[in-house]
């Protein structure tokens, strides 16, 4: 019997894990709120939900990091824009004085989340715009300085909280739902995280995406192709950034606070961790980093005071030994780069 | 008399006090092959960076069928007809070599802000991409990691991937280098199928090569042409003699 065959099980149904994973997870994440409610454990759906947005936000990261060699130790930058827009557009709302004379506030999520893509974009584009001049270690340390800018500058935006951040008194409203309730805004940001997963995938398979792919590979081949390197980078770059600014909004929704923390290099540094644990270059693998991190991140908190002396090390074993990371464990194909 | 393909002119290059590039004149005629030899650390490898715009030159001109393209960068000199291959082989690691071929084909059909249609099951720009591998003798390899190619074997995907281009110019940075005989031959022969229908500057340090592919050959040393005419001229001339061929002392 040939292997395939093998890999069949009775019902002719593919059981190789990867596979399995398609099959049962979606089925996994949306009873898992009605499970926690039936176990009386709430924290779980806050939990998941945290995971959800990070997601976004570490499949962001991946595309620039993983598909387009662009190694961004400032993606918190756009988090943190994205999250303030969200504070800012509300905290106008609720006084009643539009944002610089002319944007009026608001608090309708349909409006908050473009307005944070927008914004995290454009901050991508001029961050982008002077970074991707330079490569390698450069370029690391250009987006980390970048990062650092903007947080200081909130730090100093005493209109809007200084250090002490803002609190945004209630999450964003949406037609027809309630998104006060935590189980309708899991929902919400789990379908959210879906759509932005399933558009990036089409990215990574476009012929935008093999251009970036290629970028990665062999810069001096593309150029000799004739592909203008600097425009696809940069490009790859904004979205990247605008999906990260999409996180930081619905984080800012989440915790109903945003902060100059969000745009900490810590947080960056996160975001990397998560993408190079689950997999840098494949699809699912930043999805797996961020359930990883964050869920032992908590595991571990419950146990000790002192739980990053346990996740340092235990990061470091992980990498070790899964240098392509979780995504390995799960699919075969997922430690390549064709996602 | 038509403009010539590429005619450069006064081309020097400056790397600090190193003359890479010396006051270099050069042309290709369409459907010629020019040859370009010379010693190691002559300049040929910088000379071939500079027309394609991937090294600013300190001085000089060049021009494709009589359009200055010295300011111009790499991209749209390409978009005028322009390919290269690498001395050192410069392919994508991870993709196989249909995928090389049909980036260089999706390239030149364009631009490639397009965000959404899976392009690795394009037919217009695999199908291609078939043809330019079957034309440089590597059809049987298509869906073979470059990383598995034998380093003859990425040879002709280099130049696979350059034809994919469809230059009128074609620069070559010696192709054959690394190669077996029946490898040498094959791309020999290949070479020799093009000539007529593309211009071609060859850089080779296979001689036998060059004698019998080369409409003329110009012989590069220090940066600078000291000779330059048909094979017989090249072969009988003393300066290239005591310069390069080293039998200066017999
Ligand atoms: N970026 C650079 N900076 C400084 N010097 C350089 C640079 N690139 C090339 N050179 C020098 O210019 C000279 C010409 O180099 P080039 O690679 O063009 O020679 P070549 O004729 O291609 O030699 P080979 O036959 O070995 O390939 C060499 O002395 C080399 O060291
Ligand atoms: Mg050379």
């Amino acid at each position: 019997m040939d292997r395939s065959a093998l890999q069949r099980g009775a019902l002719g149904v593919d059981l190789r894990p990867g596979r399995a994973l398609w099959l049962v997870a979606p089925v996994v994440l949306a009873a898992l709120p009605f499970v926690a409610d039936a176990l009386g454990d709430a924290s779980i759906t806050t939990l998941a939900t945290r995971i959800v947005i990070l997601c976004i936000a570490a499949a962001s990261l991946n595309l620039a990091l993983g598909y387009g060699g662009m190694v961004s130790f400032g993606h918190a930058a756009f988090l943190g824009v994205g999250g303030y827009t969200v504070g800012m557009l509300y905290s106008h709302f609720v006084a009643g004085a539009p944002f610089l004379g002319f944007v009026p506030g608001t608090d309708q999520m349909l409006l908050t989340l473009p307005a944070a893509m927008i914004a995290s974009g454009l901050a991508a584009a001029a961050i982008g715009a002077l970074s991707l001049r330079t490569g390698g270690v450069q370029f690391i340390m250009i987006t980390l300085a970048f990062a650092q800018m903007l947080f200081f500058l909130f730090v100093s935006l005493k209109a809007y909280g200084g250090d002490d951040g803002m609190i945004v008194r209630r999450r964003n409203a949406l037609p027809f739902l309630d998104t006060r309730n935590d189980t309708t805004f899991y929902f919400v940001c789990l379908v959210l995280a879906a759509a932005w997963l399933g558009l990036l995938s089409r990215i990574v398979g476009s012929r935008f995406g093999l251009v970036l792919g290629g970028i990665r590979q062999s810069e001096r081949r593309m150029a000799a192709l004739g592909v203008p390197i600097y425009r696809y980078k940069l490009a790859a770059f904004v979205i990247s950034g605008m999906g990260t600014g999409l996180a930081g909004a619905l984080l800012g929704n989440f915790s109903r606070f945003v902060s100059p923390d969000m745009m900490h290099w810590t947080q960056s540094g996160e975001l990397m961790i998560m993408v190079i644990l689950g997999g840098v270059g494949t699809l699912m693998g930043p999805v797996l980093g961020a359930a990883a991190l964050i869920g032992l991140e908590t595991v571990l908190a419950g146990w000790t005071e002192h739980w990053q002396v346990v996740m340092g090390p235990l990061l470091v074993l992980i990498v070790l030994y899964l240098p392509r990371g979780l995504g390995s464990l799960v699919s075969r194909k997922a430690g390549g780069r064709h996602g | 008399m038509a403009e010539p393909l590429l005619a450069v002119e006064g081309l020097v290059k400056r790397f600090g006090g190193l003359v890479a590039t010396d006051h270099l004149s050069l042309d290709v005629r369409e459907g010629e092959l020019h040859a370009l030899i010379g010693p190691n650390g002559a300049g040929k490898t910088t000379f071939i960076a500079q027309l394609m715009g991937e090294l600013r030159p300190s001085e000089g001109a060049i021009r494709l069928s009589g359009v200055e393209i010295g300011r111009l960068g790499t991209a749209a000199r390409v978009r005028m007809g322009l390919g290269r291959t690498f001395q050192i082989v410069q392919l994508l690691p991870d993709e196989t070599a249909l995928d090389n071929v049909a980036l260089a084909v999706q390239v030149r059909h364009g631009h490639s802000f397009r965000f959404w249609r899976a392009a690795r099951r394009d037919a217009s720009l695999r199908d291609p991409a078939r043809d330019y591998l079957a034309m440089a003798g590597l059809a049987a390899r298509a869906d073979v990691p470059v990383s598995a190619l034998s380093h003859g074997e990425q040879k002709q995907l280099e130049l696979a991937v350059a034809l994919a281009g469809e230059p009128r110019l074609l620069l070559l940075d010696e192709p054959m280098a690394g190669l077996g005989p029946s490898e040498s031959r094959q791309m020999q022969d290949l070479l020799a199928g093009l000539k007529g229908r593309i211009g071609m500057l060859l850089v080779e340090h296979d001689m036998e090569t060059v004698f019998a592919l080369a409409d003329r050959i110009s012989v590069l040393v220090h940066g600078r042409v000291i000779a330059s005419g048909d094979a017989a001229a090249i072969q009988a001339s003393p300066e290239v003699r005591v310069a390069y061929l080293g039998e200066g002392d017999v």
